[in-house]
């Protein structure tokens, strides 16, 4: 009996002492989130409740809590006439559509690279260009080559009969079609490919990597069954990357819904392209507003937050 | 015999010989164009802007201050004038954004692997209490955007500048940290589903032969580790590399604290000739490939490993 407990109290601070040290190595990680991510994601918050603007920022008192109210939210959402609504439509016309497209370009891309041939690892190797470049000079350069006059993508263009267009900063194409009159959002359609052309890669290997996964007799089976290629692909290929796929919907779309960098350097968002990331820095320097600024940036959180929430109860549900 | 097979098969075939093609244009060209573009002097660009290849000349022109760093010939300082390349790197003062985005990247990595790897250890074979909530935490860090969090550490920096006279803004270490938001969260990520695989039974044989925790840790986790932590070091190095967004926040102010991101996005003017825009651009991108061709294995599985983020 006195062996027993004795040997329980041993396990017992055997244990306690692997928290100890557990605690000890997880406590800069946990200090450095804390005072760089956790606090500020907090402060953000008290910040969109407090008249700050760039210019008293130095003189005023953070911790004045006397004129805490909802006017940041209501002048981000009421401003220039509601065109708050039409940031977030294009928020989400952007980061849907350059999701889909990155997804479709990444499965193609892993469908054509799935079996050997010679030279397939430096294709593949060339495949992930887009993706490791350093987002200021692929941006520059895609900029460079859609130049109205001197760029070499407008200029072929123009040789089958598309007429030299300033892609990156034409809000509106009018395009015929069946007599009726389109206006063509060009500017934003040219940020999705660009998107699309960027980000396929990280769907491409993940799409590959489950593609490498499926085990052989299953088409081997399906093949002796009489399917043809295409069915093969069809009923077999497909079924295998839905969840693959679906996680890489969800990764992609955050990260898109939430990209500042790439329309930035384009093109600045203008033309309509202007997306939440962009707005909430136009409000910090161009409009000197910080208080607005991280209004939005917490309306921004939020939406992402309920659009993740959604989703994932879908998928849930859709898996019982 | 035309069996639905064999046309199947066949279409499929020239179809993924077109992809193919297709998929290394789009990949290799806008790279290619930028190499060319960076050679081109910009007048012949505005007059021959589908010119394929930069001329001889063009080439000899660029590299040609390659020859006058070992001589002094009085041809040099003429050479030195019209090469793009030292343009950017000299009078724009890339050498500078080089040295900087080199500090920067280096202190990032050994701070992200210093705090990464016992934490990582610490929550994948440590039992504790919180341990749940660091693993979910974790996760949704890294999904958190990067500019909510630069409002908020923008008003800290103007503030502490201003209470303590201590230069924040403008500080290429006191970015540092900010940076470590955007790479800690991949690192604990990797490191986590790359821990597990080490086999315990090593670890448990080393307890038993008297080494403590830390000691197994150093002697036995981090050797066998080796491989994730290069990926590891290798990302982070690559995300601190390119990045950009919290360099405009936080660096702008002070010219000689710019990165090359920052430093090329300035270089972005009407004044500035396309050529030199096109070879700071390269200067950016060939360490980035240089690493990737190196290290591709590790890199490719990496990625798919860690999900990082881009």
């Amino acid at each position: 009996m006195t062996e027993h407990t004795f040997s329980r109290r041993r396990s017992l601070s055997l244990k306690a002492q692997e928290a100890r040290l557990a605690y000890m190595l997880v406590t800069p990680t946990v200090l450095i989130v804390l005072l760089i991510v956790i606090f500020p994601m907090v402060w953000n918050v008290i910040l969109s409740l407090q008249p700050i603007r760039l210019s008293n920022l130095p003189t005023i008192n953070l911790l004045d809590f006397s004129n805490i109210s909802l006017r940041n939210y209501e002048r981000a959402i009421t401003a220039r006439g509601g065109y708050f609504w039409t940031v977030v439509r294009v928020t989400f016309e952007y980061t849907i559509g350059s999701t889909v497209l990155a997804l479709l370009m990444g499965l193609w891309a892993a469908l054509i690279v799935r079996d050997t041939f010679p030279g397939r690892n430096i294709v593949r190797g060339f495949l992930l260009f887009p993706y490791i470049a350093p987002v200021v000079s692929v941006a520059f350069i895609w900029k460079l080559m859609l130049d109205k006059n001197i760029g070499v993508i407008t200029l072929l263009a123009t040789k089958v009969g598309i007429p030299p267009i300033s892609y990156l900063t034409t809000r509106a194409y009018p395009i015929h079609l069946f007599g009726l009159e389109l206006n063509f959002p060009l500017a934003l359609f040219t940020v999705i490919m660009f998107e699309a052309w960027r980000y396929f890669p990280f769907a491409f290997l993940f799409f590959l990597a489950r593609l490498q996964a499926v085990p052989d007799d299953l088409y081997e089976a399906a093949a002796v069954d009489g399917a043809s290629p295409l069915q093969r692909f069809w009923y077999i290929t497909l079924p295998q990357l839905y969840a693959v796929a679906g996680t890489l919907f969800l990764l992609r779309f955050i990260w898109t819904f939430n990209k500042f960098d790439d329309i930035f350097l384009l093109n600045g968002g203008a033309a309509g392209t202007e997306v939440l990331a962009i707005q909430i820095y136009n409000w910090l320097f161009a409009r000197r507003n910080v208080g607005v600024s991280s209004a939005v940036a917490v309306i921004m959180a939020l939406i992402l937050g309920v659009v993740v929430f959604i989703y994932l109860r879908w998928v849930a549900r859709e898996e019982e | 015999m035309w069996s639905r097979e064999r046309i199947e098969w066949r279409l499929w075939h020239v179809f993924r010989v077109l992809s193919i093609i297709f998929f290394l244009l789009i990949t290799a060209f806008p790279f290619y164009w930028m190499l060319n573009l960076s050679f081109r002097p910009f007048g012949d660009v505005l007059l021959n802007p589908l010119r394929w290849t930069p001329r001889l000349e063009d080439i000899r022109m660029a590299l040609a201050p390659i020859g006058c760093i070992w001589q002094n010939a009085p041809q040099c300082e003429a050479a030195v004038r019209n090469s793009s390349y030292v343009a950017v790197l000299v009078e724009y003062g890339f050498l500078t954004y080089i040295r900087n985005s080199a500090i920067i990247s280096l202190l990032t990595v050994t701070l992200t692997l210093l705090f990464a790897i016992p934490g990582a250890y610490a929550v994948t074979r440590l039992d504790f209490r919180g341990r749940d909530m660091m693993s979910w935490g974790i996760l949704l860090i890294y999904m958190f955007p990067a500019i909510v969090l630069g409002i908020p550490l923008f008003v800290f920096f103007v503030k502490i500048q201003n209470a303590l006279g201590i230069r924040m803004r403008g500080n290429l270490y006191a970015v540092t940290v900010i940076y470590l938001a955007s790479t800690l969260p991949v690192a604990l990520y990797m490191l986590r589903s790359y821990f597990p695989t080490i086999p315990r039974d090593l670890e448990e044989a080393a307890l038993i032969d008297g080494c403590n925790r830390l000691e197994v840790i150093w002697r036995i986790t981090i050797p066998l580790a080796v491989p994730a932590i290069a990926t590891v070091a290798l990302y982070t190095f690559m995300i601190a590399w390119n990045e950009f967004l919290y360099a405009l926040l936080f660096l702008v102010e002070n010219q000689r604290a710019w990165t090359l991101p920052l430093g090329l996005q300035q270089l972005d003017s009407q004044e500035v000739p396309r050529t030199f825009l096109m070879a700071g651009s390269v200067i950016i991108t060939i360490p980035i490939i240089v690493i990737f061709f190196f290290f591709e294995r590790f890199l490719t599985r990496g990625l798919t490993a860690g999900a990082v983020k881009g």
